[in-house]
Order: C-alpha cells, then structure tokens, then sequence
C-alpha cells in the first residue's frame, strides 16, 4: 500500500470505511468483529504545521504496516500471527485469543485489544475480500482523492509499484526496520517560512532571494508578491542558516533550528547604511 | 445471499449490501465498461479524465451506523403529560418523558387534532414546516409528501430563508441580477475554462473540502488538479479552513465582518494604479464613477485606502495592496457566490455589501473573460449534457408530485406565512412584520414586499407540525426557540421524523419515519432543479432507482405512508395519491423524462442506475458569464432562466419559445455599482445602501459589546455533519476530534482558539471550557490551534445535541454542543432579512459542571 499524504484532505473516509467493514462483522479466520467504536484499525492522525499565518495541516493515515520483519510475528504463541504468502499479515482470531502481549509488541501501536472477546486486532487489508476477488481493501475503495493505492509492490506494472518507483517513498518510521509493506509519499517534514518587507516603504519585498544552507546543502528561492518565501521538506532537527539579501538593502540572517515548523514572522529589510 | 442496492444520498451516491435482510456495507459506485465513457480535458498539454468511481461526503460513508442508530425514532409516542382532552401542559415541553402508542392511536390523535384546530379556528391556524436534506429522492423527499398533504390541507406555510448564502441572496440580486439562482450564478463548462486559463483561484471564505455536500466530494480532485498545474490558491478567511490547510498557497485571515472593507481598499488600488479592466467597466456596468468617487473619497472625504482598512480588518496595509496587485496581475477566478462555496461572511451583519462588492471586483477584472470568473469554491461546472432532461427535486415547486404529467396541482388556500427567522417571535410576540418572501426566485420585486403574521383577520398558529430536521441547533438563538415550544399558544406540537433530533423531545406526539432505505425512490445525484438548475459538481450526471434496502425498522413508515393515513382520515386520500402507488409515481416519473430514449424502465431499474453520457471532444461550450463579456445573447442552457423561456418547461424546444437576450437580470441589464433596483424600490435603506460598501457590524470588534465579550465567534457549516443529520447518530463520529472529543465520557463540540487568547485565560487544549454571551452558554472542549487568526474563535454550527444542565430551563448551560445557543437571531439589515450566524461576540472560561 502506498499513501500520498499530500493528497490526503483528511476526511476521514479511509477511517469509517474500515469500521463499516468491521464493526459488528465476524469474518472467521480473518478478523473477529471490531468493537462499534474505541479501535482504529485505519487511524489517521493529524499534523497541524507551522504559526500564524504561516500554517498547513496534514493527515497521516495509520494502518497496519504489514512489515516483512513485525514483531507481532515474533512474540505471538502458537503461531498466532503470520504473515500470509502475499504479505497480508493476519491475527489468527482463534489462536490469539488472550494474547495481550501482543498489544505491546507493535511499536506503531496499531493493535487494539477487544476486552470483550478477548483478542488483540488490527487492519487485515480487507484479505476477506481480496480472497473473494477484491482489488482494494475498503479504505482504498473509498478515498476520494485516490491517495491510497493498494496492489503488488513486487509486481512493477502494478499501479502501486508504479506510483512507488516515481515518487520518494519511505516508512513512517525507518528506524524501526521492520519492512513495512505500507510506504508513504510526501510525509511531512519541517519547513522554514517567513514574510517580507521594507522598512522604509513599509511595501512587501517580493523577488528578494532567500538561501537555506545547511551542511552539504543549500536552496535559493525568491519571495513572491506578498514577500513569502518558504523552505519544505527540511530534515527534522537540523541547524539551517537563512540569510535574504535584496539590492540596496541591509543583508539579514537567522540561525534555526527545525526543532518544528517555523515561520520567522515579518522581516524588515533597512536601507544599506 | 447478498444483494447490492443503488441509492443515493444527500451527500453522493451509495451502493448498499445487504445480507439477509440487513445493511453490511456503504460503498461508493464503480461504473463498468457498460457505463458512459469518462470525459478528457486537456489543458497546458496534460489530460485530466474523470475517475470511473463516485464519491460520498465523510459523514454519509458512517451511513450504516446512521440507519440503524440508536438516535431513531422507533414507535409513535405521546408525551406522558400531554392530554388532548383535559391538561396539556405546554410548559412541560422538553422536561417530560413519552409513552408508546399505537399507529392507530397516533394517526386518531393527530387527525382529531387537525380537525379539532381547523374547526376552531379555520386553516390558518396549523403552521408547518420541513428539514433540509435528511434524505435524498426526487419524489419521497419532503416536498412531495409533505408537499403535497399540507397543499390539500391548507396550511400557514413557514417559509425558509436563503440560510447558507444569505447575502447573495438579499444583495448580490442587485448587483447581477440571477434572482432565479437566488442571487448566485450558474457555473456552466467552468472546470475546463480554469485548467486552460486561470492563473490563480482566490477563495474569499471558502471552504469546499468542507461544504460541497450534494455532489459528494468528485471536485476535490479537481482543485488538485490545479495543484499539479501550477495554479495559486489564495484563502480569505479569519481561519484556515480544510480546503486552505491543505491546498493554500496563502492564507490571509482578515477579522470577521469587515470583508467589505478589504475589498473596498482592493478596489482603491486598483483604480489609483490603473490595473482594472477598463473596457468591460464602461461597457457593462453602470454607475462606476459614483462608485470611484466614493472608493477615493469623493463622498466622504474618507479614502477607502489599505491603511484604512488595515484599522478595520487587522491586516497590515502592505499585505492589502500586495493582495490587490497579485489579483490584478494574474487571471483570477473568485471562488465564492456559487453553490459549492457560498460563503460564511455572507451569513454575516450587512453581509449583503461583502457579496455584491464580490461580484464588482470580479466584474473590474472582467467577468467571464477566460479565466476570470466566479467559480463557487473551484467545485463546480464539469463537461455535462444538459439537453438530457431529468427533473429535480424543486423543479415543479412545493409538490414533487407535479413533476409527474397529468397530476392535478394541489393549492394551498392559505395565504397566510409565518418566515422561519421570526418563528419564535411570532408565536411569542405575535404581530410580527418583515420584508421578502423568502427565497426571491420569480422577480427581484420579491425582496420589497411587506408581510405581517398574522395576515388581518386570519388566526394565529396554534397546531405545529415539524417534518424532519430542527431549527434547534440549526437556526440561532436556540434559548427563543425553547421559550416558543413552552408556549401555551402551541396547543399541539407533532413532529415526525426519523432521528431524535434536539428539537424532537419538545413534541406532543412523535411520529417514527423510515430513512429512504427503507423505501424506493428515484432520483438524479445532486439534482435539486427549481432555484439551481443544472448546479453540478460531480464528475457524471447519474439517474438513480433508489431501490429499497431493508423494511421499514421498528415500527417507523415512510413519510408518504404517514400522510397517507392521515388524508384517510382527513378525507382526502384520493387527492392526495391521484390513485398512484409509490411505484406507479416512479414508473411516470420516468417515462416523463429523457431516460426511455436510452434505456427500458425494466433494465434500468435492473441495473439501479444510468450515466448520463458526458459530452465528447468538439462540443459546443458554453462557460458561464462569458457570452455577457463576449456582448452576445444568452447562451448557457439555463432552461430557469424567466428571462429566456416564455414556456419554462424544459422539454418544449420550439424555438419560438426562445427569446434572446443579451441582458442580465438586473434593473438596468448590466452589472450595477449603483444599484437600480435599490434605487427603485428602497433609496434611502443606509443599512444597504445603493452603492454597497463596508458598514460596522452591530455586533463585531467595534461594538460595545466587544468590551465585555471580546472574542469572535464564527460557526460554518459542519465537516462531519449535514446539518444535525449525522452528528449525535453516527458513533464513529464522536471518534473524529475534528467532529466531537470524547472527555470523561462525554462527547463534547470542539472550539478552536488562538494560543494567545487561551494563555491570558488560563486555557490549555483539550480543557472543559465555558463559551459564554449574553444569551447564553455552551460547554465544549478547547482546541489549541494557529489555524485561527487571534482574537477568533472557530467552532461549527450543527452540533445536533441540545443537551441543557437544566432539561427545559431556558438559559441553563448546555454541554450537547448546541453553539447557536450563543448567535444573534437579529437579521443582516433592517430590510434584508436574513441570518447571521457569524457575527457573535463571546467569552470563554475554564468550565466546570
């Protein structure tokens, strides 16, 4: 599976799609019912970005990763959880029951614990109605920006390969190594922003170039009309110097650290002294 | 055994499973190669194709959960106190419990009830009133059913007002005309137009992601498409909504209320630097000079400059003028002022003078140039064939059932009106008078006339009838509307419906009605006809048999059912069905419109649905507004257009029923920065003066009031509800923080604050707060965000619970969410009566209970 969360608007369709397919529904060897509410077997969670005025808001959505190297596997008893040949990774809801552990062994905290069955759950991908023929799992079917693609990441003609091979993929969390089988496109990093304008004419500074630089990188963009410029996809927590320079006018530099977004406010160029 | 059902929803078209007699899932359709092919635009040497699938909005994906919430109405019920024949103790009216009766016992009691009050005091003497999209279908929706019962009854009618875009309607008329679309204009051929040749879209209160509702959310897509090419967006707005969190360029948040203001000082600059389209103004418009007089203060003395209004809106004057030069210098389309994304500063004090300034800045860039257009929130006007003639659900008016040829039209002999505004002050306070009929769709001259409640020699209202929906939480200061339904000048209150709404526990008698799962309809997706012929947004035109799922559940009955029986015993039940089945009405319905020519009644009821075959390659196009600044005669196919058609039947196309035009339907023909119909009809109204123009709200950061109540509170229309329709029906919303948070159990409304207005009050997220005014008060859940511009507050209107400390007391805190509790019922002027939700001063506390 692949997210695009910049096509993601947030609206939560992917999220009661899921519950529609499994609250109250018992899909024996797949998945017991999900409870009517208290799990999020598809969560998505929201990112709000930046200060005002300088502000963008992102969703993640948070399915099971259906990673190649999951815990789950690893700490279930009798064979609890396994990972199908076509990758789907499954909670036998059989074998699992009283298996809590497993709650804890997921460190993206997608499993959910049914207090009253007694089992932990988490997404199938729907495996119930792939097995039935389905091309998508519920989420996927149900995305009105098409920013979940859903296929065979090892076959390349798959719209999901495809969609993989001419974006920057990554996992959500790389430093898990786990082999996650969902990737994401355009998962928000941090940027830098600020606002433009002259002292003197108290006018905003539009075609001011402004340069980021950082250790072995460096970007140069201009304002535009209202004096905006802004730097995206940043690494997290890394120094970055900023420095805007406009004909005539007093050089200005900042020293920032993406600790988080940041937006440095209104910036006023003085005339060269 | 699973059967997969076609219906549509007010908010896109559903396909439904159904297992052995009961709903498993709630999906989107699919068309297959069998379906009309997909249209193509190309535009900078890239195809864009509409995908083979629809859409929904997010709360109607929670449909399953709504049908079978626990929120339904299940049986006819009776107050426990109210007694027909002895005490019926109005005062008890939202205090008191209810018991089950029968069927039989409900339709005696309402009959008897109906007569008794017809007898007593003549027809007049029952009011009432209907919901907004609580169900979908051309037919069985409200306007046939109870359309046509309260028709033959006779009754005093409470008439809508233009709730979501009041200020098109009461003042953009007069500058543009488009009285027929109640002051917005038609969108036609308008998504190629942008993607060829727009260079910018700027969104001046806007937020489609959130509000396209009927069409589901196709045009989303859309407005990424103009992403992937390029094209700016800019947002108006005091907060940053969806639409603008993810797809702004830039997000310009001017204080509530003082829209006008900005747009006075864009057109300052644009007149002192030239960078207007001079043509178009001399040659289709009238009355700029007095207007450019004004703008530089030739009347006043007063220069409507950036740094005017940089004191008035709280922007800084640099970024006023940048936003004038950047909208000059680019071809721009004004997303606002069509369905889609009308606008919340139009629901505002004097709201009129932001909507017909909206329409003078985009005629002084050139209206209908291409590229250059107003474009209701960049969601509307894909490639159609409106030469296919099906009807929508307004098309025949206040009877859905006049759509079908040969019926006889029912006619309500009651002249007299009660105006949905002043409902609780005329019941309350009765005589009550105001100007307009409402929804001002046949003539501008509408908007002058005087009504008085009640009409001379006619009875007041003493029996209401309420048919889905509810004007508490919905329509503003709710505490008016509790102090109505304690009244004991409402001897009977019957509501029918299919959800317990915040309203329903005020009935006497509650009638159980089925969603329209339950029952077979048909209909187009997003079609309402009448006042928004041809309104689109959607990527296909698709006709549906929304066919029925599942049996009525409980013991509630469709809506037609109900009224049946009613008329039964009112004696005019053959009137009323004209002898037609619910399939007999669908069957004609039918063959009445443009389908046969494509498909057997048989195969498409089969199939549940039919694409309607979008246009290919060569057609002819016609992009709204364009023939205007072309100087030709109307060409758009606005079959609703009275200025065209002498004969406004759609399927008479004899040409000498054609009469061209190349006028719009203002006084003068043209675009009017002096308002003609105003100068006509009201010359001396200061509250909407002949040349519109930013005037203080009577409640905003200048008024008195502010000091006491110092923040702002803006309400839009809801994100996870229509409405209170799925709000309080549907638990997985309870689960979207956006929609409600969930605190000690309790599911509680969402207000969105500045950090630097939580601080000084010792507010941190996700704290219990008391939000406060004079009229009342509302405990919610405090959500810290930038998302606002400070000194703002965010939440929205439709939270459907109305859950008071108190149950009954007027005044009492309320912690359902209920935020109209605190908004103004004043109207936007003295002669333009519509709602202003938007310009509501408050105060907010760390709350306890």
């Amino acid at each position: 599976m692949v997210i695009d969360i910049s096509k993601c608007a947030g609206c939560y369709c992917c999220f009661i799609a899921c519950k529609d397919e499994h609250c109250g529904h018992d899909f024996p060897g797949y998945a017991a019912p999900q409870p009517m509410t208290g799990q999020f077997w598809m969560n998505l969670v929201e990112r709000e970005r930046g200060q005002y005025p300088r502000v963008k808001t992102a969703y993640i959505a948070v399915p099971c990763m259906h990673c190649e190297e999951a815990n789950c596997i690893k700490q279930a008893r009798d064979g609890a959880v396994y990972r199908r040949p076509d990758g789907i990774v499954i909670i036998d809801p059989a074998k699992a029951k009283g298996q809590r552990q497993l709650v804890d062994s997921c460190p993206y905290r997608v499993i959910y614990w049914n207090e009253e069955s007694g089992l932990p759950q988490k997404c199938t991908f729907c495996a119930h109605l792939l097995d039935e023929g389905w091309k998508e799992p519920r989420c996927a079917e149900m995305c009105p920006a098409g920013a979940i693609t859903f296929g065979d990441l090892d076959d390349p003609k798959s719209d999901v390969a495809q969609s993989a091979a001419a974006n920057r993929t990554e996992a959500l969390h790389l430093e898990y190594g786990l082999k996650e089988s969902v990737i994401y496109i355009n998962l928000p990093k941090k940027f830098i922003a600020g606002t433009v304008a002259y002292e003197d004419s108290d006018d905003c500074a539009p075609g001011v170039a402004v340069t980021a630089r950082t250790a072995g990188w460096e970007q140069t963009v201009e304002t535009d009309g209202f004096g905006d410029f802004e730097f995206e996809d940043l690494a997290d927590n890394q120094d970055y110097t900023v420095t805007l320079t406009a004909d005539g006018y007093e050089p200005r530099q900042f020293n920032v650290k993406t600790l988080r977004d940041m937006h440095l406010g209104v910036i006023a160029l003085e005339k060269s002294r | 055994m699973e059967e997969i059902l076609t219906q549509c929803t007010s908010g896109g078209p559903v396909k439904v499973h159904v297992k052995d007699g009961v709903i498993t899932k709630i999906r989107p359709y699919v068309f297959d190669e069998t379906d009309a092919p997909s249209w193509t635009i190309e535009a900078r040497g890239r195809k864009f194709t509409a995908p083979r699938k629809t859409t929904m909005m997010p709360y109607v994906s929670g449909e399953r959960a709504r049908i079978y919430s626990d929120q339904r109405i299940k049986y006819p019920m009776k107050r426990v106190d109210f007694h027909p024949q002895g005490e019926r103790n109005p005062q008890n009216r939202g205090i008191s419990g209810y018991e089950r009766i029968t069927w039989d016992e409900a339709y005696d009691l309402v009959a008897g009830e109906m007569k008794r009050v017809r007898e007593a005091y003549g027809p007049a003497a029952i009011a009432a009133a209907t919901a907004s999209h609580h169900n979908w279908g051309l037919l069985f929706y409200k306007l046939g059913p109870f359309g046509r019962f309260f028709n033959l009854l006779g009754y005093t009618e409470v008439v809508d007002n233009p709730d979501s875009w009041e200020g098109w309607h009461w003042g953009a008329v007069h500058t543009w005309g488009y009285y027929w679309r109640l002051g917005v204009s038609d969108n036609y051929d308008m998504l190629e137009d942008a993607l060829q040749n727009t260079e910018q879209v700027i969104m001046w209160s806007s937020d489609p992601n959130t509000t396209t509702g009927y069409p589901g959310q196709d045009s989303l897509r859309w407005r990424t498409w103009l992403k992937d090419l390029g094209i700016r967006l800019i947002f108006i707005d005091p907060w940053c909504n969806f639409t603008s969190a993810m797809l702004g360029d830039k997000w310009i948040a001017p204080r509530p209320g003082t829209d006008a203001a900005l747009a006075e000082a864009i057109a300052y600059v644009w007149i002192q630097e030239g960078t207007y389209d001079k043509w178009f103004v001399e040659n289709r418009t009238v009355g700029f000079p007095e207007f450019e007089k004004r703008i530089m203060g030739g009347e006043d003395g007063v220069p409507r400059t950036p740094e005017w209004a940089a004191d008035l809106t709280g922007l800084p004057a640099r970024q006023i003028r940048a936003l004038a030069r950047e909208w000059a210098s680019r071809r721009t389309m004004l997303g606002c002022g069509a369905m889609v994304g009308l606008g919340g500063a139009s629901r505002a004090a004097y709201g009129t003078e932001w909507a017909r300034l909206m329409v003078l800045l985009i005629s002084m860039q050139g209206l209908g140039k291409p590229g250059v257009n107003v474009w209701g929130g960049a969601g509307m006007g894909q490639p159609a064939d409106y030469s296919f003639y099906f009807p929508g659900y307004s098309s025949a008016g206040w009877d859905a059932f006049n759509l079908v040829p040969g019926t006889k039209r029912a006619i309500n002999t009651v002249s007299q009106k009660l105006y949905r505004l002043l409902l609780a002050d005329s019941i309350l306070n009765p005589p009550v008078s105001w100007r307009g009929d409402g929804f001002c769709g046949q003539s501008i001259e509408q908007q002058f006339t005087t009504h008085t409640y009640p009409e001379p020699g006619t009875s007041e209202v003493h029996m209401l009838y309420r048919h889905g929906g509810s004007f508490i939480s919905t329509m503003c200061n709710t505490n008016k509307i509790v102090e109505m339904y304690q009244s004991p000048k409402l001897e009977c209150v019957v509501i029918q419906d299919c959800h317990w709404q915040s309203e329903t526990k005020f009935a006497d008698v509650i009638l159980p009605a089925s969603t329209q799962f339950e029952q077979s309809d048909i209909s187009e997706w997003m079609n309402p006809g009448g006042y928004a012929e041809n309104k689109s947004g959607q990527n296909f035109r698709v006709i549906i048999y929304q066919k029925k799922c599942i049996e009525p559940l409980w013991e509630s009955k469709p809506d037609w059912d109900i009224y049946c029986e009613l008329a039964k015993r009112l004696g005019f039940l053959d009137e009323y069905t004209e002898g037609n089945s619910r399939e007999d009405w669908i069957k004609k319905l039918f063959y009445s419109t443009s389908l046969p020519e494509h498909v057997t009644y048989e195969d498409f009821k089969k199939k549940g649905y039919f694409v309607v075959p979008p246009p290919q390659g060569d057609y002819k196009r016609t992009v709204s507004n364009r023939w205007y600044y072309e100087g030709r005669t109307w060409d758009v196919p606005d079959r609703a257009n009275p200025m065209l058609y002498a004969d406004r039947n759609p399927r008479n196309n004899s040409p000498e029923n054609f009469v061209p035009s190349d006028k719009l339907g203002t006084y003068s023909g043209k675009i009017e920065f002096v308002s003609q119909s105003l100068l006509t009809n009201e010359p001396d109204d200061k509250e909407r003066p002949l040349i519109p123009q930013y005037i203080p709200s009577w409640e905003g950061h200048l008024s008195e009031k502010a000091k006491t109540y110092p923040l702002q509170l803006l309400t839009t229309h809801p994100r996870f509800s229509f409405h209170t329709h799925y709000d309080n029906k549907v638990p997985w919303l309870d689960e979207i923080p956006v929609s409600r948070i969930v605190k000690d159990g309790y599911a509680y409304w969402p207000i969105r604050i500045h950090p630097s207005d939580a601080e000084p009050r010792n507010i941190r997220h996700g704290d219990l707060v008391k939000v406060h005014n004079e009229r009342g008060s509302v405990l919610c859940v405090a959500v810290l965000t930038e998302r606002v511009r400070p000194g703002v507050m965010h939440s929205y209107e439709g939270g459907a619970k109305y859950d008071p400390l108190e149950p009954g007391k007027v005044g009492t805190p309320d912690r359902g969410g209920c935020i109209n509790i605190l908004t103004p019922d004043r109207m936007l002027s003295k002669n333009a009566p519509g709602m202003a939700n938007n310009s509501c001063l408050v105060e907010i506390s760390r709350g306890d209970i």
